[in-house]
C-alpha cells in the first residue's frame, strides 16, 4: 500500500511539466553526448552538471539521471550502426549488434536495444521503490564508525573492480582522499594544502576534478588513434524484431536483466561489468551459442539489459545510504551537495517528492527513449560523422566556460587543464581516474566520520571492530581484497578485463 | 642484461604517489596533528600521505623486480597544445574576452589533430563565438564580455 502511495507522490512529482521537459531535456542530451564516440557517461554529467545547478533540485536530478540513462542508450546506437561503442558498457554490444547490422537487420538490432532497455528499466524501477526504504530504514541505524567502514568497502570495491593493477588503483582512492581534503578544514578553520590560493579555500571543485580527467584526458587519448575508419551501415528496413526473435529473446532479456541488476548494486561496478557478465553467460548457455559473435540477437538483448539495469540499480547504494557506486553517483552525490541536500538514508524521509520523483523519472525517461529514439536514428548517425578535428574543440570550449561559469573564476580553468594533464599522464600509467572521483566525493565525508567514531570512542579505534555493522563492511572489504589478491582469481580478473579490452 | 626499470608504468606511478604522499606529510607538519580522540587538521591528510608514498615505494619497487610493457605512444603535441590552449583561454578570457579567447582555443587545439584543416576550424570557431556571446552572455548572463577589458569592453 505504502509502495503505491510513494510511487503516486514520485508521478505526481515527475509528471509536472517543467519535470517532464528536464526528463526529456536530459535524455535528449545524454543520448546525444552518447552517441559520440569517446565521450562517455562521466565526461557528458562533467560538461553538462553546470546547466543544472540553476534548476530547482528535483528538476536538476531528474535531468542528470536522465543525462546517465540516456548516454548509455546513445551508446548503443553508434555500436549496432559503426561498430564503435560510444561507451564503455555497450562495447560487447559491438560484437553481434554491428554484425546484425551487416546483415540487414541494423533496424531490428536498434529496436530490440530500445525494448529490453526500457523492460529492464521498468523492472528495475520497482526494484529501486521495493528495495530503497528497508534499506534507508537500516541505514538510519548507522553510527559514524559503521559509515566510515561503509565507506572503506565501498572504495576497496572500487578498486578490486578497476581495470589494470590493484596497487595503482589503490594509490589513486588515496590521491583522491587527499585531494578531496584541499580547502578550509571545517572543525579548525585551517587551510589546507591551498598555497595561498583563495579560489582554493572552498576546495577543488569536483567539476573541475571530473571535467579535466574524464573530458580533457579522454580528448588527448582519441586524438592517439583519430585515423581508425568508420563504417557505415546505411540500410535501415524493418524495425520490429521477428516472432522468431521474440522467442529467442525472452530468456536472455530476464537472465540480463536479474544479472545486471545484481551486478549494478555492488560499488565501483555500474553497468560495465553486468553487460559483460551477461553476454558471457549467454554465450555459455544459449542452445545458439555458435552464433554469438555472428549477429546472434541474444548477443544484443542480453548485455543491453544488463547494462540499463545495472544504470538503474546503482542508484539504490546513492539515493538510501549516499554512498556513490560509480563515477557517475559520485558526480550526483557532488550536485545533490550542490543543491544543499545532504545525500543519505534522511533524503527519503525529509525530502520524498524528491527521491520518489527522480526514481519514476527513470521510468518515464526510459520510455521516452523507446518511443523518441527509434525516428531519430538518422540523427544520431549524421552526428557521429562529425569530423572529429571539429567535435573536441567545440567540446572545450564548453568545458572551459562550463567550468568558468562554476564560481566565475579563471583559476578553475587552470585547474581544469591542469587535471587534464595529470589524467592523461594517468592513463598512460595504467592508472584508472575512476577511484580517485570516488575517493575525491569521500574524501572529506570519511575524515569527518572518522573523527566523530573517534571522538565517541575516545580514541579508541577498536571501535571499528567491535560495532557490528562497521566489523561486517570491514571483513567483507577484507575477504574481498584477499580474494582479488589470490593468485587463482587475480588470474581469471586479468582474463575478465582482457577480455574487454 | 635486462633493464633496472623492468616495467616503467609501476616505476613512474610509484615516483609520483611517493613524492605527492611525502609533499604531504611536509606540508602538512605545520597544521597540528592533535590526537585520536581529538584529530587536528594534519591527523586524516598524514595518514593518507603516508600510506600513498608507502604504496609508491612498493610501485617502485616492483618496477624492478617485476617486467610490465612500455608506456606506449605519449601523445606529446595533443597533450601540451589541448593543455596550453586551456590555460590560454583562461588568461585571454577576461582581458581578451571570449571571442578572441575562443579562436585560440579551437584553433590551438585542433591543430592537434592530424586532419586539422585552416577553413573548417575557422568556420567552427566563429560559429562558437557567436552562440558563447548569445547563449553564455546575453541568455544566462555569465559575467564576461565579447571584447574584454584590454579594449575596454
Amino acid at each position: 500500500m505504502e509502495l503505491i502511495h510513494n510511487l503516486g507522490l514520485g508521478f505526481a512529482t515527475a509528471l509536472t511539466l517543467t519535470n517532464l521537459l528536464y526528463c526529456f531535456a536530459g535524455v535528449f542530451l545524454g543520448t546525444l553526448i552518447g552517441v559520440l564516440p569517446g565521450l562517455g557517461p562521466t565526461a557528458t554529467i562533467a560538461i553538462l552538471l553546470p546547466v543544472t545547478f540553476t534548476l530547482p533540485p528535483v528538476s536538476a536530478l531528474i535531468m542528470l539521471a536522465g543525462i546517465y540513462y540516456g548516454s548509455q542508450y546513445g551508446g548503443s546506437t553508434t555500436s549496432i550502426l559503426i561498430n564503435v561503442p560510444g561507451e564503455a558498457a555497450s562495447v560487447v554490444t559491438t560484437l553481434d549488434g554491428y554484425q546484425m547490422a551487416r546483415q540487414g537487420r541494423a533496424g531490428v538490432a536498434l529496436a530490440t536495444a530500445a525494448i529490453v532497455s526500457f523492460f529492464a528499466g521498468t523492472v528495475t524501477t520497482l526494484l529501486l521503490a521495493l528495495f530503497s526504504p528497508p534499506l534507508a530504514e537500516l541505514a538510519l541505524k548507522f553510527g559514524p564508525a559503521d559509515y566510515f567502514s561503509l565507506m572503506v568497502l565501498g572504495l576497496v570495491a572500487s578498486v578490486v573492480l578497476a581495470h589494470g593493477s590493484l596497487l595503482h588503483a589503490i594509490g589513486m582512492v588515496i590521491l583522491g582522499l587527499l585531494l578531496g581534503l584541499v580547502g578550509t578544514d571545517v572543525n579548525s578553520g585551517m587551510a589546507r594544502f591551498t598555497f595561498d590560493v583563495p579560489a582554493l579555500f572552498d576546495g577543488i571543485g569536483f567539476v573541475v576534478v571530473a571535467m579535466g580527467m574524464f573530458g580533457l584526458g579522454e580528448i588527448v587519448r582519441n586524438l592517439e588513434n583519430e585515423n581508425i575508419p568508420l563504417e557505415m551501415v546505411a540500410t535501415i528496413s524493418s524495425l520490429m524484431p521477428t516472432k522468431e526473435d521474440w522467442k529467442r529473446m525472452i530468456a536472455p532479456i530476464l537472465r540480463g536483466t536479474a544479472l545486471g541488476a545484481a551486478v549494478g548494486i555492488l560499488p565501483g561496478s555500474g553497468s560495465i561489468m553486468g553487460s559483460f557478465a551477461a553476454y558471457s553467460l549467454e554465450k555459455k548457455v544459449s542452445k545458439y551459442s555458435a552464433e554469438f559473435g555472428k549477429g546472434a540477437i541474444e548477443g544484443v538483448a542480453a548485455p543491453e539489459s544488463a547494462n540499463n539495469a545495472g544504470a538503474q540499480t546503482s542508484f539504490i547504494p546513492m539515493l538510501t545510504l549516499g554512498i556513490p557506486s560509480n563515477p557517475v553517483m559520485a558526480l550526483m552525490i557532488g550536485a545533490m551537495i550542490i543543491h544543499g541536500i545532504q545525500p543519505g538514508p534522511l533524503v527519503m524521509t525529509e525530502q520524498p517528492a524528491l527521491f520518489w520523483g527522480v526514481i519514476v523519472s527513470m521510468w518515464i525517461g526510459n520510455m521516452m527513449l523507446l518511443v523518441l529514439n527509434l525516428p531519430m536514428i538518422g540523427l544520431w548517425v549524421r552526428i557521429v560523422m562529425v569530423p572529429y578535428p571539429l567535435l573536441f574543440p567545440a567540446i572545450l570550449v564548453f568545458c572551459a566556460i562550463g567550468v568558468f561559469s562554476l564560481n566565475n573564476t579563471v583559476v578553475d580553468v587552470y585547474l581544469m587543464a591542469l587535471f587534464g594533464l595529470l589524467g592523461y599522464i594517468f592513463i598512460k600509467l595504467d592508472c584508472e581516474p575512476a577511484p580517485l572521483l570516488l575517493g575525491f566525493i569521500l574524501g572529506p565525508m570519511m575524515e569527518e566520520y572518522l573523527r566523530r567514531a573517534l571522538l565517541i570512542s575516545h580514541g579508541n579505534p577498536m571501535v571499528f571492530v567491535t560495532r557490528p555493522i562497521s566489523a561486517t563492511m570491514l571483513v567483507i572489504a577484507a575477504v574481498a581484497l584477499v580474494l582479488v589478491l589470490a593468485p587463482t582469481i587475480s588470474k581469471k580478473r586479468a582474463e575478465v578485463f582482457q577480455e574487454e579490452a | 642484461m635486462t633493464p633496472l626499470i623492468r616495467n616503467p608504468k609501476d616505476f613512474w606511478a610509484g615516483v609520483i604517489y611517493t613524492a605527492i604522499g611525502l609533499a604531504v606529510i611536509i606540508i602538512g607538519k605545520d597544521y597540528g596533528m592533535g590526537s585520536a580522540t581529538k584529530m587536528g587538521p594534519a591527523y586524516f591528510p598524514t595518514v593518507l600521505g603516508a600510506l600513498l608514498a608507502l604504496i609508491g615505494a612498493v610501485s617502485v619497487v616492483r618496477s624492478f623486480l617485476r617486467p610490465g610493457g612500455p608506456i606506449g605512444v605519449f601523445a606529446y603535441k595533443g597533450i601540451v597544445l589541448v593543455t596550453v590552449a586551456t590555460v590560454l583561454f583562461g588568461l585571454l578570457v577576461r582581458g581578451a574576452g571570449i571571442v578572441i579567447a575562443i579562436f585560440v582555443l579551437v584553433l590551438m587545439s585542433a591543430y592537434a589533430s592530424v586532419k586539422f584543416r585552416w577553413g573548417p576550424s575557422i568556420v567552427l570557431a566563429f560559429g562558437l563565438a557567436v552562440f558563447c556571446v548569445l547563449v553564455f552572455i546575453k541568455g544566462l548572463g555569465i559575467p564576461l564580455s565579447m571584447l574584454g577589458s584590454w579594449f575596454g569592453g
